[in-house]
């Protein structure tokens, strides 16, 4: 189907003895946000970054945009990366230098022929986006963990991806700061028109941010399908202590 | 509980392994280093602003060294050569040291204390916090960006560092002798020009050529494989250090014997 962006068939990978993904099946479709959740160390990173060429699996096939990413040479990979935004869990700003730098990193490097007026306009164009044209010339550790990590989709931003991952966009943030991020997921859809997949464990992120859900069980999806169909009336024990951690506690 | 000889000829049996393992790691890593060094994209600012960062950051402390070194190898050469009344030969002595071995090694050496740790604990630092994957998928060589960046301004600055230890250890000395012998600074400096040949100067570049290198792939080298986190970065920084002096080392034995080979043509 040309619709989908993301197809993944009996994907299987593993770290010396530990089976982390066990035959992992998922189809993204264009213009979703799909949630994939899971506890801690069920595979969810690891099957993001077998997507961007960061590790490669053991058995199975990725497609993203038509295009097997472990028989990619290294130019057509790099040109497919161009096509993916990738969110860190830590951000990953650079630490040396200042936010403009990092903004300015991938674009001079990918982006033939951009004169400095240009270049000046992408990287305050992107951080008014994410409302922090503020802290152009602060240095990353001058920066709040929510800051960062607007910073960080920033600099995936601008390159105007097709496909954003972020992981654990949420992850070690207050609830205030992780209502603005979700919403901020939202946005770049929206004006970005991307396609999404967001890891996490949240699942108040999973419920504002996606359109989807896939909860990763054992190294394989046990459920995919909107928020209702996963959650309410889920018979997999598994599944219904996610849920009840999750809102039940709170 | 003590280990019986099978879980010892097993735990000797991995350390083995895990040695030559590192072995072919190492021997990869700097085969890809001389792979990408020739290719573009060049990474002309990065390496300009490492030159700086490991030139101009380590004058004070080479300056302070190279003097020290100057005065203390003047005092503790006097009394050997007063004995034969030779005082009148400290200069080319002193200036045969410093330039053969002295200056290449000291600086070396400081160079590996500073330069390798810091460049350990920076890339090690990065890899832990996921801004060398960040690069990757941001479709740039990390590898072009942070190691041959690194490694070439380390070999490039290392022997400009190693001329200015030679000079600053000689200004030491000619204080000590001037002081004690009362020799001019024209005196001085002509003994050291007449004493050290074409042989010596070229050889200790070159020598500090090598030095550079070691001390740029062995930090880059620990750093980009540092793993378990801000333990991994400061074990990286640690044995960046450790084995960079090694080498330095067994590269100034080996040098030595080269350059004898050369002189006695």
């Amino acid at each position: 189907m040309e619709n989908i962006v993301i197809k993944v068939r009996n994907l299987n990978k593993s770290f010396g003895d530990l089976d982390v993904l066990k035959g992992v099946d998922l189809d993204l479709f264009k213009g979703e946000n799909l949630v994939v959740l899971g506890k801690s160390g069920s595979g969810k990173s690891v099957l993001i970054k077998i997507m961007v060429g960061l590790l490669t699996q053991d058995e199975g096939s990725v497609l993203v945009l038509g295009q097997e990413v472990k028989n990619l040479p290294t130019r057509e990979l790099n040109e497919l990366r161009l096509k993916i935004g990738f969110s860190f869990q830590a951000s990953a700003l650079y630490d040396s230098m200042t936010v403009r730098e990092n903004l300015e990193f991938p674009l001079v490097r990918n982006v033939k022929n951009l004169g400095k007026t240009e270049k000046n306009k992408r990287v305050e164009d992107v951080l008014e986006s994410v409302g922090l044209l503020q802290t152009i010339n602060q240095m990353p550790s001058e920066l709040s963990g929510g800051q960062r990590k607007r910073i960080g989709i920033a600099r995936t931003l601008i390159l105007k991806p097709q496909i954003m991952l972020y992981d654990e966009p949420t992850a070690g943030l207050d609830p205030i700061t992780c209502m603005e991020i979700n919403s901020l997921i939202n946005e770049v859809n929206e004006t970005y028109h991307t396609t999404s997949i967001i890891i996490t464990h949240d699942l108040t992120c999973a419920k504002e941010t996606g359109d989807r859900m896939a909860v990763l069980l054992d190294g394989a999806f046990g459920a995919i399908g909107k928020f209702e169909e996963v959650f309410k009336g889920a018979e997999d024990k598994r599944i219904k202590s996610f849920y009840d951690y999750n809102f039940i506690r709170q | 509980m003590a280990e019986t000889p099978t879980e010892n000829t097993k735990v000797m049996g991995k350390r083995i392994d895990n040695f030559f393992i590192g072995l072919e790691r190492a021997f990869t890593f700097v085969k890809r280093f001389f792979q990408e060094v020739w290719f573009p994209p060049y990474e002309f600012k990065e390496f300009i602003r490492q030159c700086y960062k490991i030139g101009v950051n380590s004058l004070p402390l080479i300056s302070l060294t190279g003097f020290i070194v100057g005065i203390v190898f003047t005092n503790q050469s006097r009394p050997s050569l007063a004995e034969f009344g030779a005082t009148s030969w400290l200069p080319a002595l002193i200036s045969i040291a410093v330039v053969r071995a002295m200056g290449p090694l000291v600086t070396a050496l400081i160079a590996a204390g500073k330069v390798g740790s810091s460049i350990g604990a920076e890339i090690g630092s990065m890899k832990v916090t996921e801004q060398i994957d960040a690069m990757e998928v941001s479709a740039t060589n990390p590898f072009k960006f942070l190691v041959v960046s690194r490694v070439l301004a380390s070999t490039f600055m290392i022997p400009i560092l190693v001329l200015y230890t030679d000079f600053v250890a000689l200004l030491g000395a000619f204080v000590n002798v001037h002081v004690n012998e009362l020799v001019s600074i024209d005196t001085f400096f002509v003994q050291v020009f007449n004493s050290i040949s074409f042989l010596d100067v070229t050889s200790s570049i070159l020598k500090s050529l090598v030095f550079g290198f070691t001390i740029g792939i062995v930090g880059c080298y620990k750093g980009y494989n540092s793993t378990k986190g801000t333990e991994g970065v400061g074990k990286a920084a640690n044995s960046a250090v450790v084995m960079a002096m090694f080498l330095i080392f067994v590269e100034e034995l080996l040098s030595l014997q080269i350059i004898v080979f050369f002189r006695n043509m």
